[in-house]
């Protein structure tokens, strides 16, 4: 069941129960291309639509978008990214202890699971991967690091991902990738948008 | 028609409408800090809507132009001079003269448009620089040189309505807002404080936001929110109760529930607050 939130004159947050329907959701906006809506943001429960008050109105889009039923767009359309990892991260050896497993194991998990992007944030091309294996979940690092380098491989929460551009960063770095996240000389920058489906394979 | 850059002021950037449609990449839609002064500019010269202009924070701004131009100045009440001679709010000037904008008494960033549009190379659809992203052209520095472009081919400009009410206003009247998504959020009195308080504008704030010194606003609920979208005027409320007001350049996702969100109107008005400003919020009229 989709709850419309307002979201002040021109965008309404649609709320829905958990990361699926929220990916679902954002698909079938996505597809069903609403007139007047410039914007769409997926997040872990919600979905931001903005949209242009000359062109339409706050009411329109949320009739339209609770006339939409999930399904409506093939969540797998996002396709597939294969992403080489050296695993050499700094905090490789402190994530296997704190799961109580081997390094090897580590990289086994994180190359054997299925991951998706669920949404942007944090910087462009920044990719929250969610994926299919519930073992891997470690808190991000106590005290953030003031640089991380770009291609850095990272662990959160349940969350996994790499980071687009040298930042600072708080998450558990387990590698690295030479792949570019961000690319402003590509049509689509940002190599992890929201559906995409990603596997990290070793970098030997 | 080329623009030289002679003087950029404490901080001068290049500006359109924005960049929407690349949120699911991580990217905000930016644009114009004040988007009333932006679109004024462009239509006082004749320009296209859209037409890349210069934002500069509290004047400062001197540039020339290798042939006449039509320029225009909105936003403050910043003067833009001619070789150091007080002008109008648009004007024709010589090529070689120096345009300056003077530092505004009321009101903080200006909006200098030039006739034909600055002409830098948009990048993913739009010349503004969204500086928190890191996306858009470089800040203009002394020394560089910005194209602009053929001016629209059509008529005389479109005759625009009388200026919008001076900025001085913004520091007394309350801006205005709906409340939500997450007002629920929050405790009946601190709803109540919210439209009742006096805030005043912290020196800390930018294109990404206003940060806002008075009374903390109480959650009524301890749990963490899953980050979720936010747009320019969101009013969110971190930890320590005191409340952020996204501008233009804000991230795409926050972390913190948001309490209101300012009308456009009133998001161009807090474009225009100084450090030290004191304002009000109470609900817009529906």
């Amino acid at each position: 069941m989709t709850r419309f939130l307002r979201c002040g004159r021109e965008a309404v947050l649609a709320e829905v129960d958990d990361l699926d329907a929220a990916l679902a959701l954002y698909a079938s906006l996505r597809a069903a291309r609403l007139p007047g809506v410039v914007d769409l943001v997926p997040a872990a429960r919600t979905v931001l639509i903005r949209l242009d008050p000359a062109v339409t109105s706050l009411a329109a889009v949320r009739r339209a978008a609770a006339a939409l039923r999930p399904g409506d767009a093939d969540r797998a359309a996002g396709g597939t990214v294969e992403i080489p990892v050296l695993y050499d991260g700094p905090d490789l050896a402190e994530v296997a202890d704190h799961l109580g497993i081997s390094v090897d194991e580590v990289v086994a998990r994180h190359t054997g699971a299925r991951w998706t992007v669920a949404f942007s944030g944090f910087a462009p091309g920044f990719g929250y991967l969610t994926g299919d294996d519930p073992t891997l979940d470690v808190p991000r690092r106590t005290s953030p690091r003031t640089r991380i380098p770009a291609g850095s491989v990272g662990l959160a929460g349940r969350f996994s991902g790499v980071y687009p551009n040298d930042s600072p960063g708080g998450w558990q770095l387990i590698g690295s990738t030479t792949e570019r996240m961000w690319d402003l000389s590509r049509p689509e920058p940002a190599l992890l948008v929201p559906g995409v489906r990603v596997s990290f394979v070793v970098r030997r | 028609m080329r623009m030289t850059v002679l003087r950029t002021g404490p901080l001068t950037v290049i500006k359109d409408a924005g960049r929407p449609g690349h949120a699911h990449q991580g990217v905000a839609p930016s644009g114009a800090v004040d988007r009333g002064a932006y679109e004024r500019a462009n239509a006082l010269v004749g320009n296209a809507p859209g037409a890349a202009v210069l934002e500069c924070t509290l004047g400062g701004l001197r540039v020339s132009f290798d042939e006449p131009a039509v320029v225009a100045l909105t936003g403050t009440d910043a003067v833009l001079t001619v070789d150091g001679v007080a002008a109008g709010e648009v004007v024709t000037v010589p090529a070689g003269a120096v345009v300056a904008v003077t530092m505004p008494r009321r009101g903080l960033r200006s909006y200098l448009a030039v006739r034909g549009g600055i002409d830098v190379p948009p990048v993913l659809g739009s010349r503004s620089t969204d500086q928190l992203a890191g996306v858009g052209p470089a800040r203009p520095a002394p020394g560089d040189i910005l194209p602009v472009g053929p001016p629209r081919p059509v008529g005389p400009p479109p005759p625009v309505g009388p200026p919008p009410a001076p900025p001085a206003r913004v520091a007394t009247g309350p801006l205005e807002v709906d409340l939500g998504p997450r007002d629920d959020w929050f405790t009946a009195e601190a709803i109540a404080t919210f439209l009742g308080a006096e805030y005043t504008v912290s020196p800390a704030g930018d294109s990404i936001g206003l940060r806002l010194d008075g009374p903390a606003l109480t959650r009524a609920r301890s749990a963490e929110l899953p980050s979720e979208g936010v747009v320019r005027g969101s009013v969110q409320v971190p930890p320590d109760g005191l409340p952020i007001v996204f501008q233009a350049d804000h991230p795409v996702t926050g972390g913190y529930p948001v309490i209101a969100v300012l009308t456009p109107e009133s998001a161009d008005r807090a474009a225009q607050l100084r450090p030290g400003a004191t304002i009000r919020f109470t609900r817009a009229p529906d």
